[in-house]
């Protein structure tokens, strides 16, 4: 036999083999800029931020004065918005993925649910925030209030919520379910018994993931008219002279964290954006650490998972 | 005996029968608030629009060059606010879809699964910083570097916000990307590998070809996100309606203007009031139509394999 | 950068040689070992056949010779397969398994070919070893073809997707897709198990052809076709080598017990 031109055999590969390593430093790099840019927005926002974040930076209301402004009014307004969120997205949501997946039959009219579900999730915040405003605002009267930014973002989050729940109860094996109708069990029982408390803390990682795009966004506050220059907290309940009803903060006017970060940065002078910053690192401190404990749960659960 | 208790039993049976109804009808009812979501969707914008469009014609709507709604000679001219959504998303598109696909190949071909493991939650991150969060550093960090690479940069800037736009963006090209990559079967992969191909070859040869209409899905939804991002935008773009195609400048677009109008004060039913939600279904139009475009191209890919 | 491809004549039965020694070879999944001890030598344009029940490690062993262990990660060579005449070890750790891919070729269970037209994936070994030039490649795609038997059916639609062929025709293209590169050594694993019968046949007929022309390892559940195809067989078992000789002697005269039991059918 002839001998095979193994020396060229072998240059070639090394000459190709040097693209190759060439493309991976690449894709690292490419990595790296994003790894960048988040750092340096950290960086950045904790430079300038963290030294005004202080107790009364939690306690103040907004004020023309910079050095006095707070945040009180922003989160407080952020937490009671995300009640309204979480008491209309988590129980439309979860129910929603059940039916979905354990009550729907492959018919026409569930393709349409399915298609206007894939499609939500893709429509522009802003939307929502127009829906809000001639829906809840002005057809059901809910006035510009945190009741409406709720429901607009709950809506917002809803296909977040229902895509978690479906995972969720997919990842169950259908030996379960066999052997609780087995046992006799209705299809509501089998749910109820079973197939909810074991996709729980799929259910719950997607929920935060949800929550914790809620809290940062911005335009549909805005376009439902949350005023951005608030300087009172809604009522709580029984307080005040007359006593206000339990439900009246429901309705009052509001801000929150994110509106109060845009109010701060369109402002010119420095020691607003020194606020600006402030307010961003507690902003993205809350939803990266809600997204830090989501990934983690989600990473705990698959190593728990034993069926 | 038997009959009392084959009869307690039907009741039973009934009763329960009528319950799980009851609530399979809540679970169905929840399931259609997203199908009543789209509706109300529809149903306002068209509502509003339909009041804006008695006053304007769709003629000067579509081809006017100028966008001026409050003014006592008002022009009404979308074209203005697409520029400026057109530009920016052209700008966020050149930095995420090269970076979103480098990144994707480079997870799905190269990468070790200790490095995925690790990199992957970064890029969900980066994806969960609150878009106001990125709005500052476009105009407190990112503008302030271009101004010194190129003096007569103005303060705002398509530019600015397009780049900053674009990394945010780039989580969701990579992710859905790779997806779509890793759902190549191995056994291609070893066809290509067989024959004396590199990680490079096989990966730029056969896995991303074959992986190519998820891949396009992916590049759609990210288009789908540049053209609906508001507040990056509202911050550093500017709030000024300007026809341009230029960067360099500052703009309006249509996400920047309903935030404008929104944060004045304009009266329910006023002429000023139905331009956002005539402007806003123009957004919604646009979406929608990359949101089906990119939902068969997903369908395809999924039967493909 | 264009590697000369070896030329390859068939030479008319002499002293016949080994184009691969395996010396002492184990092979492990991580702490599992698959193969033990084996130790046999390949003649050079010959077909050798392996052949063994489920599980006894013949395409693991088969998949040792183009190092596709390597693409995965745990697992671990010991021992030698020394190529000739250059008796270059391709297990050593400086050898680039690219290298070795490039002179030993494989052809799958199930046919793969790319998502691309007939031509192409043809072209793609003569690509990656850096053929451009449209007239050469043209060239060799067509002899590819006529070597596969595929040219008739095939010349008419060269640039038509490949997915368009049916089971027979695609894999008779990744054989072609294998020729066109020249290789020194073509390992078939199980290659008409997800074929019909006449498929199968066509295929048989195929590698009949290839006889003298490359070095064939094939891989091959059904002992009829081991029979059919192969001038010598190894007969594998829980990932020993039990036995290995002419074809003929195997299936006539078996030494060992187990190999006997095997062919006779005392267990599948």
């Amino acid at each position: 036999m002839t001998m095979p031109d193994t020396s060229a055999i072998r240059a070639l590969v090394q000459q190709h083999k040097r693209y190759d390593k060439m493309f991976a430093i690449l894709g690292l790099l490419c990595l790296l800029v994003g790894l960048f840019t988040l750092l340096a927005l950290l960086v950045d926002m904790g430079i300038r931020g963290v030294p005004r974040i202080d107790w009364g930076f939690f306690t103040e209301f907004p004020s023309r004065r910079a050095a006095n402004a707070g945040i009180l009014s922003a989160w407080v307004g952020s937490a009671l918005v995300m009640l309204v969120t979480a008491a209309a997205a988590i129980p439309v949501g979860v129910a929603a993925g059940v039916y979905l997946e354990e009550y729907a039959g492959k018919n026409w009219f569930t393709d349409i649910i399915e298609i206007n579900i894939s499609n939500l999730a893709g429509v522009p915040s802003i939307v929502y925030g127009l829906l809000a405003l001639g829906l809840f605002v002005y057809q059901f009267n809910l006035g510009q209030s945190i009741l409406s930014a709720g429901l607009a973002l709950a809506l917002l989050i809803l296909p977040v919520i229902i895509v978690a729940t479906r995972e969720a109860i997919r990842a169950i094996p259908s030996q379960i379910r066999e052997g609780a109708y087995a046992l006799g069990a209705t299809r509501w029982q089998t749910v109820h018994d079973h197939i909810l408390p074991y996709s729980t803390s799929g259910i719950l990682t997607g929920v935060i993931i949800g929550m914790a795009r809620a809290i940062g966004e911005t335009a549909p506050i805005i376009t439902i008219g949350a005023l951005t220059f608030i300087a009172f907290l809604p009522p709580a309940p029984f307080s005040g002279n007359p006593p206000a009803g339990l439900f009246d903060w429901l309705f009052s006017p509001f801000t929150v964290m994110p509106i109060q970060m845009f109010n701060w940065t369109s402002r010119p002078e420095e020691a607003f954006q020194i606020n600006a910053a402030a307010a961003g690192f507690v902003l993205v401190f809350m939803t990266l650490g809600m997204n830090g404990l989501a990934i983690w749960l989600r990473y705990r659960l698959r190593k728990n998972l034993k069926w | 005996m038997i009959a009392a208790v084959t009869s307690a039993r039907l009741a039973k049976r009934r009763s329960r029968h009528v319950k799980e109804l009851v609530i399979e009808m809540l679970l169905l009812g929840a399931a259609l608030v997203a199908v009543l979501t789209t509706l109300g969707i529809v149903y306002v914008l068209f509502k509003e629009s339909w009041e804006f469009f008695k006053h304007v014609p769709l003629k000067d709507f579509l081809f006017d060059t100028q966008w001026t709604p409050l003014f006592d000679d008002a022009h009404f001219g979308i074209i203005v606010l697409l520029s400026g959504t057109l530009t920016s998303s052209l700008v966020a598109l050149a930095v995420a879809i090269p970076l979103g696909t480098i990144i994707a190949i480079y997870l799905s071909e190269f990468a070790s699964p200790r490095v995925r493991e690790v990199c992957k939650p970064v890029l969900e991150m980066l994806s969960g910083v609150p878009t106001i969060v990125y709005g500052y550093f476009a105009l407190l960090f990112v503008s302030p570097i271009l101004q010194w690479l190129i003096p007569s940069m103005p303060g705002f800037s398509l530019l600015s916000a397009g780049l900053v736009m674009g990394i945010m963006i780039v989580p969701y090209v990579a992710s859905l990307s790779e997806d779509a990559m890793r759902a190549v079967p191995m056994a291609l992969r070893e066809g290509a590998y067989a024959m004396g191909s590199t990680r490079y070859q096989t990966a730029v040869k056969v896995v991303f070809p074959a992986a190519f209409s998820g891949v396009a899905a992916a590049y759609i939804l990210g288009i789908s996100r540049a053209v609906g991002e508001t507040m990056i935008l509202a911050v550093a773009a500017g709030m000024q309606p300007n026809l341009t195609f230029n960067p360099l400048e500052p703009a309006a677009t249509i996400t920047a203007y309903i935030v404008q109008v929104a944060l004045g004060d304009l009266p329910h039913g006023s002429i000023g009031y139905q331009t956002i939600f005539a402007a806003g279904l123009t957004l919604f139009l646009v979406t929608l139509s990359f949101n089906i475009l990119g939902y068969f191209l997903r369908k395809r890919y999924r039967e493909a394999y | 950068m264009v590697i000369p491809m070896p030329n390859a004549t068939p030479q008319p039965a002499q002293a016949s040689s080994i184009k691969a020694e395996i010396r002492d070879f184990n092979f492990f999944y991580g702490n599992f070992q698959a193969l033990k001890n084996i130790n046999m030598g390949i003649e050079e344009g010959k077909v050798t056949a392996l052949i063994g029940p489920s599980g006894c490690g013949k395409s693991t062993y088969l998949r040792c010779f183009n190092r596709m262990h390597d693409l995965y990660p745990g697992n671990r060579y010991e021992g030698q397969i020394v190529f000739y005449p250059d008796n270059t070890n391709l297990l050593a750790a400086d050898v680039d398994p690219i290298e070795v891919r490039m002179r030993v070729g494989m052809v799958f269970q199930k046919p793969n070919p790319f998502p691309k037209s007939i031509f192409e994936n043809v072209a793609y070994g003569l690509r990656v070893r850096g053929e451009s030039r449209r007239s050469v490649l043209e060239e060799k795609v067509e002899q590819a073809l006529h070597g596969a038997a595929l040219w008739n059916e095939a010349k008419d639609r060269l640039h038509e997707p490949a997915y368009n062929l049916s089971g027979g025709q695609q894999q008779r293209l990744c054989i072609a897709r294998c020729l066109a590169t020249d290789p020194e050594m073509i390992l078939f694993d199980e290659p008409t198990s997800a074929l019909d019968p006449i498929a199968t046949a066509s295929i048989e007929e195929l590698i009949d052809t290839l006889r003298g022309k490359v070095t064939i390892l094939i891989v091959t559940h059904s002992m009829q076709q081991a029979a059919r195809v192969s001038d010598f067989t190894a007969y594998m078992y829980l990932g020993e080598m039990i036995e290995y000789g002419k074809t003929d002697d195997i299936f006539v005269k078996p030494r060992d017990k187990r190999t006997e039991d095997y062919i006779t059918g005392k267990f599948g």
